[in-house]
């Protein structure tokens, strides 16, 4: 359902048309991590870095498997449309801001990635 | 190119520094520390499933003096992006534009994400963690 007026699109004005989506990614992943932050870091002050067998045993149980997937998603969901914002805003140096933008993408695509798969690996007890 | 001259709005220079700006821009500065902090978040993941010998290593690294400062400075960015951010949740649901009840949440903020960090220190201290 589009909320624009059809007279709008006919004249092809207003905004640059998907800013909207950007927008509301930000806040669904950010409701996301505020609604898991404090779970994720009570573990790690709980359990955290001295406690490693305990962390790992963690992951056995599918359910904090799950959760911490959903949230690493939304981290780096989260953390790309930010870094895309602060360089739209303060990098304006063409083929800089270009390749600043790719590599943004690129690296939080793979991390986002690579934390599934380390937590898929955790989650078999390997 | 004359647009490169404008003047750049705010004027930095003169303009004064009020608890909404200065707040603002720590959102995006603590914001960007974290995104950076993520990957770290992720190595943490990696070596944790690669298994005893590639852990211990990064854990004596996150022992070390160094590793404490850097996952300290982290924590209090998070604890304030935390809060900050569902203050902008709250904005953005048309709560809490009143200029008192900015500032009131904004000092709500500053307290909250400074005792809430200390708490994080208190419980990994308490278990021998960190």
């Amino acid at each position: 359902m589009s909320l624009r007026d059809p007279l709008a699109t006919a004249r092809g004005l207003g905004s640059a048309k998907t800013g909207f989506g950007h927008w509301w990614a930000q806040r669904v992943s950010a409701v996301v991590l505020a609604l898991l932050t404090p779970f994720v870091v009570y573990c790690l002050a709980r359990y955290g870095i001295a406690d490693f067998a305990a962390l790992k045993t963690q992951f056995t149980n599918p359910l904090f498997s799950a959760v911490c997937i959903l949230y690493v998603l939304a981290l780096f969901w989260h953390a790309r449309l930010g870094l895309q914002v602060v360089v739209e805003d303060y990098v304006h140096h063409g083929a800089f801001e270009v390749i600043l933008q790719v590599l943004v993408k690129i690296v939080f695509s793979f991390a986002a990635v690579a934390a599934v798969i380390a937590i898929f690996r955790l989650a078999s007890g390997s | 190119m004359s647009a490169q001259k404008r003047p750049l709005s705010p004027h930095l220079q003169i303009y004064s520094k009020q608890i909404t700006s200065v707040m603002s821009i720590l959102h995006r500065i603590t914001g960007v520390v974290l995104a950076i902090g993520s990957l770290g978040l992720l190595w943490v993941l990696v070596v944790l499933s690669l298994g005893d010998a590639a852990f211990s290593a990064t854990q004596a690294c996150l022992s070390s003096g160094l590793g404490r400062f850097v996952l300290f400075a982290y924590s209090a960015c998070l604890m304030y992006h935390f809060f900050n951010g569902i203050r902008h949740l709250f904005w953005d649901i048309g709560k809490g534009f009143a200029i008192p009840d900015v500032y009131r949440s904004g000092y709500a903020v500053i307290v909250l994400s400074a005792m809430s960090t200390l708490g994080i220190w208190w419980l990994a201290l308490q278990g021998g963690a960190a």
